[in-house]
């Protein structure tokens, strides 16, 4: 059983610069930062290193930090400039008992982030989830498409903090 | 000369009597063998996510109850010890108590309307209005409670909504009573029915590494034969003070992880959790139920994952707060959800016909899928 100060000073060793920071001053959970575009390879570390075997993701959620600046749009609305979208993982070993939370953010204008779903299948689903409610771009992805909404839901990502309901869908009414 | 073949695609659903909801299934054939099947799921897509983000942390719990509904109580009971973990609080004895024992009550019933459609789905139509009749007694038992049979709003954030009413406790061991020789009959009727076995032994056989990969929980993990249970290896609440075992699937009538297998460790954990009833009944302190709920939540920032083992499996809630009074993200880990994602791997290889029975073993709520 592994502290996650432990890991991060593994993980620190392992990947260097990768690896951004350890925040700790937070109440209940502490998260280790790790660079969107390598968290991958981190993952695949964590899951098959013997003193950590991290075999099981228990979640993955996509969050709008909304930390950019609030600016209106042409059409009037307030739309969200700048700032991050995140992603917090959330790991556990079955055989160690340890657990572990990561979290990873890209730009918002152009939220990419490495899949982790040949990592754990399971992040498949959860993945898809981030994409058709956040609109992050999941990169590797083996099939990245639209899992709770509509397939041709074209009124932008519902969970975004600006999101604003379109007047119609498909011709229909919203709300009818 | 060798005929020519074509793969088929097969829609089930969106409205198909045995996929327990709305769901499609495509299922891409070769004949009558499945090589593929790709689940599509939405169709009671409700945005609950994006509805608590507008309510305060008390507002959601109602909200809760309206994703699996056919274990309300343990929805609520997950969402409150969430919040409870990020408040940083700690609710009266009685009150744990009395969200165990409601829990419980709540596992049973909602897997004997597991067994029971299970049961339909085969083709046997009996067992299922067995269930029903006793499920029955534990829905009067919380109407009696709370006022609702099925969405109860009754474990609030730092306690619950009421007491318990004065009789309770003596209805709860009339049940005991009544339920135990129960499960014999269902045994008899279902269990080891010759035509049940044979449509259910050796059939969706899950692999192990296959279903922790998955992130499969609850029953239909240990069917695979891992021990494995948060009431157990992460305990809350206070499930450490009973006695109580984990059944595993051994592959009795077939392979470890097939339907069988799922389907009858839901009839041992309702054993099991009669038992956990037992204890807590006796164990039962005195205290007030309402005293611990704040007035006011306004958790500080940061951000919690906070997990029970629903009769499903692994319900978890990611709460996460801004330092106001609503939840900056509230994010759901719902087991029916991620038991779906398998399908695909789980029904390669069997008939049309198998897929009823492996659908069923895995027993979803698409309330929760969708939420």
């Amino acid at each position: 059983m592994k502290s996650t100060e432990e890991i991060f000073e593994i993980l620190k060793a392992n990947f260097g610069e990768s690896i951004l920071e350890l925040v700790a001053a937070v109440p209940v959970e502490k998260f280790i930062r790790i660079n969107q575009l390598e968290i991958d390879k981190v993952c695949l570390f964590l899951r098959d290193d013997q003193d950590l075997l991290f075999d099981s993701l228990m979640n993955l959620s996509g969050v709008d930090d909304a930390n950019g600046k609030k600016v209106a749009s042409e059409n009037g609305d307030q739309i969200i400039s700048g700032g991050t979208l995140s992603v917090y993982y959330h790991l556990e070993s079955t055989k160690y008992r340890h657990k572990l939370v990561l979290k990873t953010s890209a730009e918002r204008e152009k939220p990419d982030i490495i899949s982790v779903s040949n990592v754990w299948r399971h992040a498949d689903w959860h993945e898809r989830e981030a994409y058709d409610l956040l609109g992050i771009n999941f990169l590797n992805h083996p099939d990245l498409r639209r899992i709770l909404m509509p397939y041709d839901w074209e009124a932008g990502y519902p969970l975004r903090k600006d999101y604003k309901n379109p007047e119609f869908y498909q011709g229909m009414k919203v709300p009818y | 000369m060798a005929l020519k073949t074509e793969e088929m695609i097969l829609n089930m659903g969106p409205q198909h009597p045995s996929t327990h909801g709305v769901l499609r299934l495509e299922l891409e054939l070769e004949g009558e063998i499945i090589i593929g099947a790709k689940p599509h799921i939405g169709y009671l897509h409700r945005c609950f996510e994006k509805h608590c983000e507008a309510m305060t942390y008390p507002q959601v719990t109602p909200y809760t109850d309206r994703m699996d509904y056919l274990a309300s109580m343990y929805n609520e009971f997950g969402y409150a010890l969430a919040v409870e973990k990020l408040l940083g609080i700690q609710v009266p004895e009685r009150v744990e108590y009395i969200r165990v024992i409601m829990g419980e009550f709540q596992r049973i019933a909602s897997h004997l309307v597991a067994i029971g459609t299970y049961g339909l789905d085969i083709g046997a139509m009996t067992p299922f209005l067995y269930c029903f009749r006793d499920r029955e007694r534990i829905l009067s038992l919380f109407e009696q409670t709370c006022g609702a049979r099925l969405l109860y709003n009754y474990i609030w954030v730092g306690g619950l909504s009421h007491d318990l009413h004065p009789d309770f406790i003596n209805q709860a061991k009339d049940f005991i009573k009544y339920f135990r020789p129960k499960i014999k009959e269902l045994n008899d009727l279902l269990t080891n029915n010759k035509i049940f076995i044979d449509r259910t032994a050796n059939v969706g056989i899950l692999p192990l590494d296959l279903a922790i990969n998955y992130g499969i929980s609850g029953p239909n993990l240990r069917a695979s034969g891992f021990k494995w249970d948060i009431r157990k290896d992460d305990p809350y609440s206070v499930y450490n003070k009973f006695d109580f075992e984990i059944p595993i699937g051994n592959g009795t009538m077939g392979t470890v992880g097939d339907c069988w297998d799922r389907y009858y460790i839901r009839v041992l954990e309702m054993e099991e959790s009669l038992k956990i009833i037992e204890q807590a009944l006796e164990q039962i302190p005195e205290g007030d139920v309402t005293s611990a709920i704040p007035k006011r939540i306004k958790p500080a920032v940061g951000q919690v994952y906070s997990r029970v083992e629903n009769p499903r499996g692994e319900l978890g809630y990611f709460v996460m707060s801004d330092g106001s009074v609503n939840p900056f993200r509230v994010k759901v880990k719902g087991p029916s959800f991620v038991h779906l994602g398998i399908m695909n791997e789980l029904l390669k290889g069997y008939m049309i016909a198998d897929v009823i029975a492996i659908l069923g073993s895995i027993d979803i709520v698409l309330g929760e899928v969708d939420r």
